[in-house]
């Protein structure tokens, strides 16, 4: 080791995740200075502004970036080469951002609830105790959960930026605490919510111990943190391959939790089911989009050089995640939980683009890279997803939401509108041409037959008929079954929440028709930089 | 005329026509809709009779990149058979929406003005899928006409049509699938190649290699077999025409299940040539059963609309050996078998649809016949479109049925041979079913019919042995019971006009189908070119062709 170099921070490639983090702690000020009738007002302006300001940053950023090698890159790296803001990043970045200002817009919702949100009036107070009773009447309300959700969106920034392991640890555990919490604060069915939370915990917790074990074994093996580094070595062989193996292997079960690809799923049900659904619906949405920028940057940066140790992996992970997702998501009787079953099956689909990665010289002209692919399946997977779980929020009865499937029927005909929003995401989960879920499955499935995994495609889309299965069933469900009482009511949402799904609902649509501006975005991205 | 977008237009007009129809009040919707179908057909009608030289090859087309990041085009053009096909299309959503004038309120929940949005969103995807000449396009347009089709089944129809339609869009829905396989399998090879493209031109040229082509072919022929329907995948087609009205199936038998053995022509032939011939064998053999077991299975059924339904997986079963046999006669025979089939399966449909309607059941042991008396217009349009079905000489079927059997002999005489069953076959179930529906001395009383039928229909059908065939569970509207046969109404105007102008192209392309011979042949030349395969074995093709083509 030669002396410490003091290393060069850009400041204003850094930005967004200043400003990201220095809005979480306004929040926190706020939190403890603020008269309590204010505070809600005050987090939700800041929280959207601060988030929007960030993402008009990202955008000029991304517009005066430095471009390598006639576009095949763009970007910096920062801080001592630990910190890539790249063409993915800035992607990635700007992606996160969107959906979490979706996120804020669910989570300031407050009409649906008559008028409180959707968290707990006070945590600490147990559920069923007076304490409980007194802070529901007298309006409590955790206006704590927009700097978690800052600090979370911090995380996530951090993540698939990171160019080293350790950089790349910290975002994983900024991100997934305040998730953690977020996951416990819902205002009804509290038991079912602390268990969710108490589950992903210590599940997390365990497969961050993994991560960790992984990224000590393959400094052991490369001598370096630093994915080029890394990557220098993989190149030269230059050490004990088990290390490196066995910690490629243990850093995946890491980074396997967060996106939730089986057989590391098991919380994904509960913890979907038990949170609140505003932050389900961010969680599902952002942390997919962020771990897989970690897991692209990682596995094509750091391990690039390796990859036919890892493809085989990746080949058993992505069928396994696909199968199991499919499958199980059929068996639910919980509106939430089958969510939950099929974002793991999107899991796999997109597993199925990562392993998808070839060498650009075998890389016709034009033809769409792994990278591309993903990175647009991302884009489509995150609205979908948060504007399904948007709508989720919206079916309701006297006791809070209604996620029972059989309660659903009979929705076409209570609400057509909003069983056609629903109908139209279920569709684009299931791949239906004219939705964006379309062109992003014919995106993964192409890179994964050209680098030759056909039998991976081949599970795919026996996945996705297993998947459409369930789809369809829910839309059997909400159009042609006769509702069981009653049946449910739809909420008529406020401006907020009728934003996100409006959002979700023409995003999914227009890269469904016209995906090309997005798809040569992501393209434009360019490749990693080392 | 030439500069105009054409094909655009004509996919623009119905499409346009859903979105407006679906906001207007429920009286006005059905006068707009027609009103747009007609303009649909007119359209389509102009455009074919100005545009549409008879020299072959792609017309009408029109190129734009769409995805450029993955070579998607929208790229539209017809060839004889996309333009039979389209017109097909065109002239049929016109009929069905005035056969199904009132239906739509009886059968359904939502009302007549979703029906004819819906019909009109089938009618705009169907054409585009006919005139697509971009894989991706195709696969697009294939795929968004299993929604208003999905919808049409479930919203309107006999008890139960929910869970058919949700068997419907399964099947659809896996047969596509797999289908992506193969079309993101086109697209790899061709970017392999060094240009990612997913137009047909492009991939025409390319040159696959043999091994890739046959999974490519196995891809693409499950999702045709599917959608025709063929043997072993049909099991969703009869179940589908049970339930739903008789308007949405004729749009899913005569239009939408074309889309399957078009595709076969399209793609299967037309990329894929050498993998199409070394599956012949297994398809021809899948074509004879679907011919022989499809005719077998109607003559055992109860239920008339499933009856139908089952007739048509022979006619497909036809369609796909004609295809498969490789020769000019079985190529013309089996275009020519597609609109005929369309023709014929549709006016069949209908006037099943108009005697169902007023039994108040479907079920032909219930009916106890006797409709011929009163009647009998009705009773003889049925006549008519079930000689039609059994290809009786002098109707249209019979021509494309002879040359398909000719080109079966020509490929191999056990082929021929068990095809040529098939016409007995179909004749039983069609005499047969007019008798039982239609003929005999007619339910006095079938009021009670439901609990105690069985002595009036064994009467009715005159020891043909349907006093011991097992009842069918689930008889259509099962808390209707039949009505007498003396209040029957003959059919009225309305309906008359929808079934004359089919009855009348069956007898007229039933003695003149040059017209139509003329558009496909040309294209059945350029087929014939690119598969790389001809006629002319001397010691068969002489005399056969010649009668084949002229005899008629």
């Amino acid at each position: 080791m030669n002396e410490f170099v003091k290393p060069v921070v850009d400041y204003f490639e850094l930005l967004p995740l200043l400003i990201v983090s220095g809005v979480a702690c306004l929040g926190v000020v706020i939190e403890a200075f603020a008269p309590r009738r204010m505070r809600y007002l005050a987090q939700v302006v800041l929280a959207l502004a601060g988030l929007s300001v960030a993402l008009v940053v990202v955008v000029l950023i991304a517009r005066d970036a430095k471009v390598y090698a006639d576009g095949a890159a763009r970007g910096i790296l920062s801080v001592g080469g630990t910190i890539a803001v790249d063409g993915p990043t800035l992607f990635l970045w700007g992606l996160i951002l969107v959906l979490a200002l979706a996120g804020v817009l669910l989570f300031a919702e407050r009409h649906l609830g008559g008028g409180v949100s959707a968290f707990a009036g006070q945590a600490a107070a147990l559920p069923g105790t007076e304490a409980e009773r007194e802070a529901s009447t007298s309006g409590l309300d955790h206006t704590e959960v927009y700097p978690l959700l800052m600090f979370a969106v911090f995380g996530m920034l951090l993540f698939p930026s990171a160019n080293d392991l350790l950089t790349m640890f910290v975002g994983l555990e900024v991100l997934s605490l305040p998730l953690y919490l977020l996951c416990g604060l819902a205002r009804r069915r509290r038991l079912l919510s602390q268990e969710a939370a108490l589950k992903y915990f210590l599940l997390g917790a365990f497969s961050s111990g993994f991560f960790l074990y992984g990224v000590a074994l393959v400094y052991g093996y490369a001598g370096s943190m630093n994915f080029a580094a890394i990557n220098e070595a993989v190149r030269n062989d230059a050490g004990n391959s088990a290390l490196l193996l066995i910690g490629i292997g243990l850093i995946s079960v890491g980074l396997f939790f967060k996106v939730g690809a089986a057989p590391f799923h098991a919380w994904t049900p509960d913890v979907y089911q038990g949170a609140p659904t505003p932050v389900t619906a961010f969680m599902a949405a952002a942390t997919k989009v962020a771990a897989f920028g970690a897991i692209l940057r990682l596995f094509y940066v750091a391990f690039g050089s390796d990859r036919w140790s890892w493809q085989p992996m990746m080949w058993v992970i992505a069928i396994l995640t696909m199968l199991v997702g499919a499958i199980l998501a059929i068996t639910q009787t919980d509106v939430k939980r089958l969510l939950a079953y099929s974002s793991v099956a999107h899991t796999g689909f997109i597993l199925t683009g990562v392993l998808g990665i070839q060498a650009t010289s075998d890389l016709a002209p034009g033809e769409v890279t792994a990278l591309q692919a993903v990175l647009f399946y991302l884009a489509t997977y995150g609205f979908a997803t948060l504007g399904a779980f948007a709508v989720v929020g919206l079916v309701r009865d006297s006791g809070g939401e209604v996620t029972a499937l059989d309660r659903w029927a009979g929705l076409g005909k209570e609400s057509p509108v909003v069983a056609g929003v629903f109908a139209f995401f279920l569709l684009a989960m299931a791949g239906i041409p004219l939705t964006s879920g379309f062109v992003g499955k014919l995106a993964v499935f192409s890179v994964a037959l050209a680098a030759g995994a056909w039998p991976v495609v081949a599970v795919a889309i026996i996945a996705s008929i297993i998947a459409a299965f369930l789809y369809i069933r829910v839309i059997k469900a909400m159009y042609f079954d006769d509702p069981i009482g009653d049946g449910p009511t739809v909420v008529f949402p406020s401006v907020l929440t009728a934003t996100t799904i409006a959002l979700g609902a023409a995003v999914t649509l227009m890269l469904g028709v016209l995906p090309g501006p997005l798809l040569d975005l992501a393209g434009l991205a360019g490749q990693f930089l080392r | 005329m030439s500069d105009l977008p054409v094909l655009s237009i004509l996919i623009a007009i119905p499409l346009v026509g859903a979105i407006v129809t679906a906001f207007l009040p429920a009286h006005l919707a059905r006068l707009a809709g027609l009103v747009f179908a007609g303009l649909t057909l007119a359209w389509g009608a102009i455009a074919a009779v100005t545009s549409y030289s008879l020299d072959g090859g792609m017309q009408l087309t029109e190129t734009h990149a769409w995805i450029e990041a993955l070579g998607v085009h929208y790229a539209l053009g017809v060839d004889g058979l996309g333009l039979l096909m389209v017109l097909l299309t065109a002239v049929l959503v016109p009929v069905v929406l005035v056969a199904s004038w009132h239906e739509a309120d009886e059968l359904g929940n939502s009302g007549s003005r979703t029906f004819v949005a819906w019909v009109l969103a089938l009618e705009a995807m169907s054409l585009a899928v006919f005139s697509a000449t971009d894989v991706f396009l195709f696969y697009v347009v294939f795929e968004a006409t299993l929604i208003p089709a999905y919808f049409l089944i479930g919203g309107f129809g006999r008890i139960g049509r929910g869970r058919a339609a949700t068997k419907f869009l399964i099947y659809q829905l896996a047969g596509g699938l797999i289908m992506l396989g193969s079309v993101i399998g086109l697209y790899v090879v061709s970017a392999n190649s060094g240009n990612p493209s997913f137009l047909l031109s492009d991939l025409a040229a390319l040159d696959i290699d043999p091994i890739t082509q046959r999974w490519l072919f196995v891809g693409f022929f499950i999702a045709f077999a599917i959608k025709a329907p063929m043997f072993p995948v049909h099991t969703w087609l009869a179940d589908t025409t049970e339930k739903a009205t008789t308007g949405t199936s004729v749009l899913l038998v005569c239009v939408l299940d074309k889309i399957g053995t078009f595709g076969m022509l399209r793609f299967c032939l037309g990329l894929l040539p050498d993998a199409s011939q070394w599956a012949t064998p297994v398809v021809v053999v899948l074509a004879l059963i679907s011919i022989v077991y499809g005719a077998l299975v109607a003559i055992g059924q109860d239920d008339l609309l499933r009856l139908i339904g089952l007739t048509s997986l022979s006619h497909f079963g036809f369609i796909v050996l004609g295809i498969f046999v490789f020769s000019s006669q079985g190529l013309s025979g089996s275009i020519l078998y597609m609109v005929n089939h369309g023709i014929g399966t549709a006016a069949l449909f209908l006037a099943a649809g108009y005697l169902v309607r007023r039994r108040g059941t479907a079920s032909i042991r219930l009916m106890g016949g006797g409709m011929e008396k009163v009647a009998p217009v009705l009773a003889g349009a049925f006549l008519i479109s079930a000689l039609a079905a059994a290809g009786l000489p002098g109707l249209s079927p019979f021509v494309s049925e002879m040359l398909v059997i000719i080109a079966a002999f020509d490929h191999a005489w056990w082929a021929g041979a068990i095809a040529v069953t098939a016409i007995v076959l179909a004749a039983i179930y069609a005499l047969w079913m007019y008798q039982r529906a239609m003929t005999g001395p007619g339910a006095v009383d079938l009021v009670d019919a439901h609990t105690d039928a069985q002595p009036v229909t064994v009467g009715a059908a005159g020891g043909t042995g349907s006093g011991s065939h097992p009842a069918v569970p689930g008889v259509g509207t099962g808390s209707r019971s039949a009505v007498p046969t003396t209040s029957m109404r003959d059919l009225d105007a309305r309906e008359v006009g929808t079934l004359a102008p089919l009855l009348l192209a069956l007898v007229l392309l039933g003695f003149f189908p040059m017209p139509l011979l003329d558009v496909i042949n040309p294209h059945v030349a350029d087929l014939m070119s690119d598969v790389g395969v001809s006629d002319a074995e001397p010691q068969v093709s002489g005399s056969h062709s010649s009668q084949g083509d002229t005899d008629e």
